[in-house]
């Protein structure tokens, strides 16, 4: 049976291509390639992750900038309102500021108007005193130009005194 | 389909012509009576020369290295130890030629060498040394060979006295030499090896070159057997361990996958039946062994020779001892002889097939004709068959082998988780 013994030559030959075959594809081939396969095959795990990640990102980032937008608005919405709110409140606060101020101008001015009217008066009266003063003396001085009256009024005056 | 039922008888007469009409004309001489047997183990075995397509007389020569029984080196080409010869039919005046052996006889170191491809001898098919006989002895072999007809019978030219070759009618004592030639199988071998060592190589390159980048055809294809071998069959047997016997997996994978299928390739740099040969698949497998057991971790040494089983079964009797041991070769065994007989099986049964052609061709034109369309369907078949034999043979080998090598590479850690406690065989006992 032929078949069933193996050859020596054949067996000799066999080991030594196997093991050829082994160190060389052992030592250049496989360690490369598996690593290589493994590389790439982690590569494409990292892409396919960071293409779902970005994906995800980028509809986040519309819903995000759509979220932005609105709350933009609402603050515009709010801030306009505010600004209608504060413009009346400062009218009607100047309304009132002035309103006091014309207040505190007509109050001064009555201050000074009374102030004034008070000096006219003093000095009115002044005047009024000098003249009265005046018009007396002019009258003694017209009633005194004879002596008779004068010895008269003195004698009057001492019996006054007398008297008393 | 139809077109093809009509090409293939077609295409068969027209290949083999002499042959149909010789043989369908009943012209039954020895010389052209078909020796099934013959063929078949002519095809499955192993040569001194390889076959060129539709010549039986032409062979491509390739070394024969043998060294000579007083240790004497020689390489010489196999056209050496035959040559060609015509004979002519007699009866019809046909010219057929016939390969046949010559004595090489080669001086050196002022003696004479002869080579001989032995035909009638216990090394038949086989390069052996001849030496001459004197007269006596000659006439002594010639006696033993008589009687050795006497008691088996059988053709006369064809009696295989022990220790003798028979060349012409004269009988010379044989040696068979320390042989190691690059034979038929031996040059397709290396011829495997190459192409394994350029496909995977080309891959191993292919980083270098192009980087990162997908490849397509081909290599895409080589790298899908890679990557389906390492991460179905190694990965998922040896786990962490799996990149310390990828190389010797992958590498048997795709030597014996290259080797199956150059054997499936009818012409030149296939046909050899090289994994179909019980010496190519006992190196593979003795390597397996080799790894196996020489990596093997201590724990599966012990689970060899002090298993976890009753006391009984391993002491005073080492029934389990014995049994393990056993097993250590049958695993290999089997893997030698599984994919040797597959494949050999394969092409038996195709050269078989094939053969039917010329055996019905006896029975006149119409057993002929449909005997073709059937075989040639069937050898198609089979070759086809074949093709994914190869394959699943390869895989089996190597799913196997990494099997067998995680068998090696246990530590006890998964006994230990099965069983929730480490059981020590003496507390056990």
């Amino acid at each position: 049976m032929e078949l069933f013994t193996p050859e020596f030559g054949l067996v000799f030959w066999m080991f030594i291509a196997f093991i050829v075959l082994f160190l060389i594809l052992g030592k250049f081939a496989w360690p490369v390639i598996l690593k290589n396969m493994d590389e790439r095959a982690d590569t494409i795990d990292k892409g396919v992750e960071y293409a779902q990640q970005a994906k995800h990102q980028l509809d986040h980032a519309r819903e995000e900038a759509q979220k932005y937008m609105e709350e933009a608005q609402a603050k515009q919405a709010e801030m306009l309102r505010d600004a209608a709110k504060m413009k009346t409140q400062i009218i009607e606060e100047a309304k009132q500021q002035a309103g006091v101020e014309a207040q505190k101008v007509m109050d001064a001015a009555k201050v000074s108007i009374e102030q004034s009217r008070k000096e006219a008066e003093l000095q009115f009266r002044n005047e009024v005193s000098k003249f009265s003063i005046e018009i007396a003396e002019k009258m003694l001085r017209g009633q005194m130009k004879e002596d008779a009256a004068q010895v008269k009024l003195v004698d009057k005056l001492l019996d006054e005194i007398e008297k008393n | 389909m139809r077109r093809l039922l009509f090409i293939l008888p077609l295409l068969m007469a027209l290949l083999f012509p002499q042959n149909i009409f010789a043989s369908g004309d009943g012209h039954e001489d020895e010389k052209e009576a078909l020796d099934v047997k013959e063929i078949i183990f002519h095809h499955l075995g192993d040569g001194y020369g390889w076959e060129v397509p539709f010549s039986h007389v032409y062979r491509i020569p390739l070394p024969v290295i043998v060294r000579a029984q007083d240790g004497a080196w020689f390489c010489f080409s196999s056209a050496k130890l035959t040559e060609v010869t015509v004979f002519e039919n007699e009866a019809t005046g046909k010219k057929t030629e016939e390969l046949t052996p010559v004595i090489h006889e080669v001086e050196k170191n002022g003696k004479t060498y002869r080579f001989y491809l032995a035909h009638v001898s216990e090394h038949k098919n086989k390069v052996v040394e001849l030496f001459q006989l004197d007269g006596k002895d000659q006439e002594a072999t010639k006696a033993e060979a008589a009687k050795l007809l006497a008691e088996k019978g059988g053709d006369a030219h064809h009696v295989v006295v022990p220790g003798y070759c028979m060349v012409g009618d004269e009988y010379y004592k044989e040696y068979r030499p320390f042989d190691i030639s690059i034979t038929k199988n031996v040059l397709a071998l290396l011829i495997a090896a190459v192409l394994v060592t350029w496909m995977v190589m080309s891959v191993a390159r292919y980083y270098a070159r192009k980087g990162m980048k997908a490849p397509r055809k081909g290599m895409g294809f080589m790298e899908m057997l890679i990557d389906f071998i390492y991460t179905g069959v190694i990965k998922s047997s040896l786990g962490a361990k799996a990149n310390k016997f990828a190389p010797y997996l992958l590498t048997c994978f795709f030597f014996i996958l290259t080797m199956n299928l150059l054997g499936l390739i009818v012409i030149f740099p296939g046909g050899a039946n090289l994994t179909g040969n019980i010496a190519i698949t006992l190196v593979l497998a003795v390597m397996t062994f080799i790894v196996t057991n020489v990596l093997g971790t201590k724990h599966y040494w012990k689970e060899i020779f002090w298993p976890d089983v009753p006391l009984f079964l391993k002491f005073p009797l080492p029934i389990m001892q014995m049994i393990e041991v056993f097993g250590i070769f049958t695993k290999p065994a089997a893997l030698c002889v599984r994919l040797f007989a597959n494949m050999m099986g394969g092409h038996m049964i195709v050269i078989t097939l094939t053969l039917l052609i010329f055996i019905f061709a006896a029975f006149g034109a119409a057993a002929l004709g449909a005997s073709t369309v059937v075989s040639v369907l069937f050898t198609i078949f089979m070759l086809l068959l074949d093709v994914l034999v190869s394959f699943i043979q390869a895989y089996v080998f190597t799913l196997l082998s990494a099997l067998f090598i995680s068998a090696g590479q246990e530590d006890g850690h998964h006994h230990k988780d099965a069983e929730g406690n480490d059981v020590a065989p003496e507390v056990e006992a």
